[in-house]
C-alpha cells in the first residue's frame, strides 16, 4: 500500500482549481488600483466568505466548509499568487481567529463568533503584538481586571492585520501580573465593545490592500463569557494558534514565489536582448532553475507541515516551512525583479509590487529568527 | 497528498539503519583513509536485497519501489557515502537500465546477479573529454559478425576497480553525434578490458574510482542494450534514475553530519555552558534541519515520480541540485560547529564534508542540473 503520494488528491484539485478561477476573475482586476489606493477589498471577502473560504478550518456545525489543512494551504497559496493582500486578509480570519475559537472555545462563543466569520459577514483578527512586546510575546502590557461579571481591558495593541473591519478581536491581556506568561488571558472582544478604539492605519511599504492598524482598549469592557478557553491559558492558546497560522503565512509565501517564477519565466521569454530573449543566456537561465527549485522545496515543506499538522512535531514542521518559504519567496523576487532589469523597478510591472509585498513574509507570525528559536528548542528536546 | 513511510519500508529503514550502524560505520573512516574497496559491505548489503531494492525478485531484485531505495542509500550514506555511491550506482546505473532496456536473455544473465547481490555493476559513460557533453565520446563499437569491437577510454568510473560488469557507452557512428551512441552489458573479464590505477581524490575514497580502457574488446552483439543508436536515450534516461540516488546519499550524509553537529554541539562547553545554548549555533541547527527536511521531501517526491511512471526529468534535476547543494552547506556549518575538533580527522565531520563535494559533480554537475530544469521551466 503506498501511503507517498505527492498529488492533491481529488476535491483538493477541485478547489485549487476553483480558487485560482475566482482569483484570476474576481481578484486580479483592479490588484494594482486597490494597492494604490488602499482599497481594502471587501466585496471581494463578502464573495470569499460565499464561497466558504473564510470558515475553511471550521466544523459544519458552525457553518464552516471543514477542509484538512493541506486544501488549506493550496487555497492561501492560490490566492497569494494574485494578490497577497487578500491572502494575508484571509489567512488571519481563519487561521488566527476562526481556528483559535473553534479549537478552544465553548458551545456558546462559537455560535455568537463563528457563523458571521465564515460567512464573510464581518472578519476576524488578532491582537497579540504590542508597541513593546514582538517577538518577546509574553511581555506584554495589556491588562483585564475582573469586575462584576465583566472584565476590563487597557491597553494597546500593534500591527493588527484586519483592525477596523474585523467584527471580533482575539485580545490576548494579563490577568494576572504576577504569574508571567500564565497570567495571560485570551479575550473575544466584539468590535463595538465599549472603550475599543481603531487607530489609525499603518502606512507599510506593501500590502496597501490590506488593512494594519493599531487598537486602544480604554477601560474596554468584555463580558466573562467571552473568555476564550479559561483564565491563564492565553499564551498556550496564542503559541498553538501561531504554529497553525505559520501555515497560512508559509502558503502566502509560495503563492507569491510561484507568481515572482511565473513573471520571470514570461518576461525572460520575450525580452530581447544581444539579438536573442534572454531566457537563452545562461546567466537568466539559472537564476530561474534556482527559483523553480526552490519553489518546489517551499511548497513541499508547506504541504507537508500541513499534513503533519497536530503530530509531535507538528510545531516545529510549520516554523521550518515558514523560515523556509519566506526566505525562498524573498530570494525569488529579488532574482525575479533583477531579470526585470530597469522596468522591474517600475510600478507598471506586477514583480515590483510582489518585491514590497514579499518583504513581510520573514516578519510576521514570527520573524526568521523566532522560527528558528522554535525549530532549534525542538531540536534540541530531543 | 500522503507522506509517510509504508510498513515495508519502515522496516526497511531500521533493517539498512541496523546494517550500517553495525557493519559499515565502524570501518567507514579506516576505508576513507586507505581507500580500500569495501567488497564486503556490498557482498552483505546483497544479501540483504540492496544490491537491486527495486527490481522485481524474478530477476534478483527485493521487489520494493523507488522510495524504499531512497530509504537504503539515505541510511548507508549516513555513515559512509562511499559505500552509498557503489549501492547506488548498482542500482540506479547498472540493474535500471537492464530492467527497462535489456532483452530478457540479459535480465537472465546479467540484471540476475547484480540484482541479487551476486555481482557488481559499474557504469562506463563519461570520457577525459566528455563529461558534461556526453555525447561528446570517443569510444567506438565497430561491428565484425556477431560481434562488437570496442575501443576507447572512460574515466571517473565509480567502483571500476572490483565491478565485474559494465554498462558501457560508445558510438557506432561517430559522425552521427548522439544518434550513434550504443549501450553494452561488459563482462569485466573479457579480453581488451583494462581498469586504471586507485584514483586519489577528495572524498567518497573508498568507492573504487578508476578509469578503464577497451583495446579491441570483443563484445557479442547479444550484449548491445536496445539498438544501434539508442545509447545517448538510454544514458540520458538512466541518469535521471541515478540523480534521485544521489540525492539519497546527499541527504544521507547531510543527516549524518547534523547528527553528529547536534549531538557535539550539547556536549561541548566554552564560556561556561553547552555552545548549544548560544543562539548562533541553534540557528544553524535549525537551518540545518530544515533544508534536510525540504531535501528528502524533494528526494522522494522525485522517488515517487518515477514510481508513477510519470515524467520525472524536472523532478529529479531539482531533487539532486537541491539535495547536492544542501549537503555542502549543512557538512560545512557542522564542521563548523566543531570548531578546530572539527577539522581534525578523530571527528567524522570532515568526512562528511569532503565527501558532499562530489555530489554536486557527479551524475550531472550543478549546472547541468540547472540547464535541464530551465529548459522545463521555460518550455513548460
Amino acid at each position: 500500500m503506498a501511503v507517498i503520494n505527492f498529488e492533491l488528491d481529488e476535491d483538493q484539485e477541485l478547489l485549487r482549481g476553483e480558487v485560482r478561477r475566482f482569483a484570476e476573475e474576481r481578484i486580479a482586476p483592479g490588484v494594482a488600483e486597490r494597492e494604490r489606493t488602499h482599497d481594502f477589498p471587501a466585496g471581494i471577502l463578502r464573495e470569499m466568505g460565499e464561497m466558504g473560504l473564510l470558515g475553511m478550518l471550521v466544523g459544519e456545525d458552525y457553518g464552516g466548509t471543514a477542509f484538512d489543512t493541506v486544501s488549506y494551504v493550496v487555497a492561501v497559496e492560490e490566492i497569494a499568487r494574485i494578490c497577497p493582500s487578500v491572502a494575508v486578509t484571509m489567512s488571519v480570519s481563519n487561521s488566527v481567529c476562526a481556528w483559535p475559537v473553534y479549537r478552544f472555545g465553548g458551545d456558546d462563543l462559537r455560535g455568537r463568533v463563528l457563523p458571521p466569520l465564515v460567512s464573510g459577514e464581518t472578519l476576524g483578527a488578532f491582537g497579540l503584538t504590542e508597541p513593546g512586546s514582538g517577538s518577546d510575546a509574553g511581555a506584554l502590557r495589556t491588562s483585564a481586571r475582573r469586575d462584576g461579571d465583566d472584565w476590563v481591558l487597557n491597553g494597546e495593541k500593534a500591527w493588527i492585520t484586519n483592525a477596523g473591519f474585523a467584527g471580533f478581536y482575539l485580545v490576548m491581556a494579563k490577568t494576572d501580573p504576577e504569574a508571567g506568561s500564565r497570567g495571560i488571558t485570551a479575550f473575544v472582544v466584539p468590535a463595538d465593545a465599549p472603550g475599543l478604539a481603531v487607530g489609525q492605519p499603518e502606512a507599510k511599504m506593501g500590502l496597501k490592500a490590506s488593512r494594519t492598524a493599531p487598537l486602544m482598549l480604554n477601560n474596554c469592557r468584555v463580558a466573562n463569557d467571552n473568555i476564550l478557553g479559561v483564565e491563564g491559558q492565553g499564551f498556550k492558546i496564542a503559541l498553538a494558534t501561531l504554529d497553525h497560522s505559520r501555515l497560512g503565512i508559509a502558503a502566502q509565501a509560495v503563492g507569491i514565489h510561484q507568481r515572482a517564477v511565473e513573471l520571470a519565466v514570461a518576461y525572460a521569454k520575450e525580452r530581447v536582448q544581444f539579438g536573442v530573449p534572454i531566457a537563452q543566456h545562461q546567466a537568466i537561465k539559472f537564476q530561474i532553475a534556482q527559483m523553480a527549485t526552490e519553489l518546489e522545496a517551499a511548497r513541499v515543506l508547506t504541504r507537508y507541515a500541513a499534513l503533519r499538522e497536530g503530530e509531535s512535531d507538528g510545531g516545529r514542521l510549520a516554523a521550518q516551512a515558514k523560515l523556509y518559504a519566506s526566505e525562498a519567496a524573498n530570494r525569488a523576487c529579488y532574482a525575479a525583479l533583477q531579470i526585470h532589469g530597469g522596468n522591474g523597478f517600475s510600478e507598471e510591472y506586477e514583480i515590483s509590487r510582489l518585491y514590497r509585498d514579499v518583504r513581510v513574509t520573514t516578519l510576521y507570525e514570527g520573524t526568521s529568527e523566532m522560527q528558528r528559536l522554535v525549530t532549534a528548542r525542538h531540536l534540541l528536546r530531543g | 497528498m500522503q507522506v509517510q513511510l509504508n510498513e515495508e519500508q519502515v522496516l526497511l529503514k531500521e533493517m539498512v539503519r541496523r546494517f550500517a550502524e553495525e557493519v559499515v560505520a565502524p570501518r567507514a573512516r579506516e576505508i576513507d583513509e586507505t581507500g580500500e574497496f569495501p567488497r564486503e559491505f556490498f557482498d552483505q548489503a546483497g544479501q540483504l536485497g540492496l544490491g537491486g531494492v527495486a527490481v522485481p525478485e524474478e530477476y534478483g531484485g527485493a521487489g520494493m519501489d523507488t522510495i524504499s531505495y531512497c530509504v537504503a542509500i539515505e541510511e548507508i550514506s549516513r555513515v559512509c557515502a562511499s559505500s552509498g555511491v557503489i549501492l547506488s550506482v548498482n542500482n540506479s546505473l547498472v540493474c535500471d537500465p537492464l530492467l527497462k532496456f535489456g532483452t530478457e536473455d540479459q535480465k537472465k544473465r546479467f540484471l540476475t546477479p547484480l540484482a541479487a547481490g551476486q555481482k557488481l555493476g559499474c557504469f562506463a559513460l563519461t570520457e577525459p573529454g566528455a563529461g558534461s557533453d556526453a555525447a561528446a565520446l570517443r569510444c567506438t563499437a565497430k561491428r565484425d559478425g556477431d560481434d562488437y569491437i570496442i575501443n576507447g577510454n572512460k574515466v571517473f568510473i565509480t567502483s571500476a576497480t572490483h565491478a565485474e560488469l559494465a554498462i558501457v557507452f560508445a558510438s557506432v557512428d561517430l559522425d552521427a553525434k548522439h544518434k550513434g551512441i550504443t549501450a553494452f552489458v561488459v563482462e569485466a573479464d573479457c579480453d581488451g578490458y583494462k581498469t586504471g590505477s586507485h584514483e586519489y581524490k577528495l572524498g567518497v575514497n573508498a568507492s573504487g574510482t578508476t578509469e578503464l580502457s577497451f583495446e579491441d574488446m570483443r563484445v557479442p552483439a547479444d550484449q548491445r542494450i536496445g539498438e544501434e543508436g539508442d545509447g545517448f536515450k538510454i544514458a540520458m534516461s538512466t541518469l535521471d534514475g541515478g540523480r534521485v540516488g544521489i540525492s539519497a546519499q546527499a541527504v544521507g550524509i547531510a543527516q549524518g553530519a547534523f547528527e553528529e553537529a547536534l549531538a557535539y554541539s550539547q556536549e561541548r562547553e566554552q564560556f561556561g555552558r553547552s555552545i548549544s545554548d548560544f543562539q548562533a549555533i541553534q540557528f544553524y541547527l535549525a537551518d540545518m534541519s530544515t533544508e534536510i527536511d525540504a531535501g528528502r521531501l524533494l528526494t522522494w517526491r522525485a522517488a515517487w515520480a518515477k514510481e508513477n511512471k510519470k515524467r520525472y526529468s524536472l523532478e529529479a534535476a531539482q531533487a539532486k541540485l537541491f539535495t547536492s547543494e544542501m549537503a555542502q552547506r549543512v557538512t560545512n556549518k557542522a564542521l563548523q560547529i566543531h570548531g578546530g575538533y572539527g577539522y581534525t580527522r578523530e571527528y567524522n565531520v570532515e568526512r562528511y564534508f569532503r565527501d558532499a563535494r562530489i555530489t554536486e559533480i557527479y551524475e550531472g554537475t550543478s549546472e547541468i542540473q540547472k540547464l535541464v530544469i530551465a529548459a522545463a521551466v521555460l518550455d513548460g
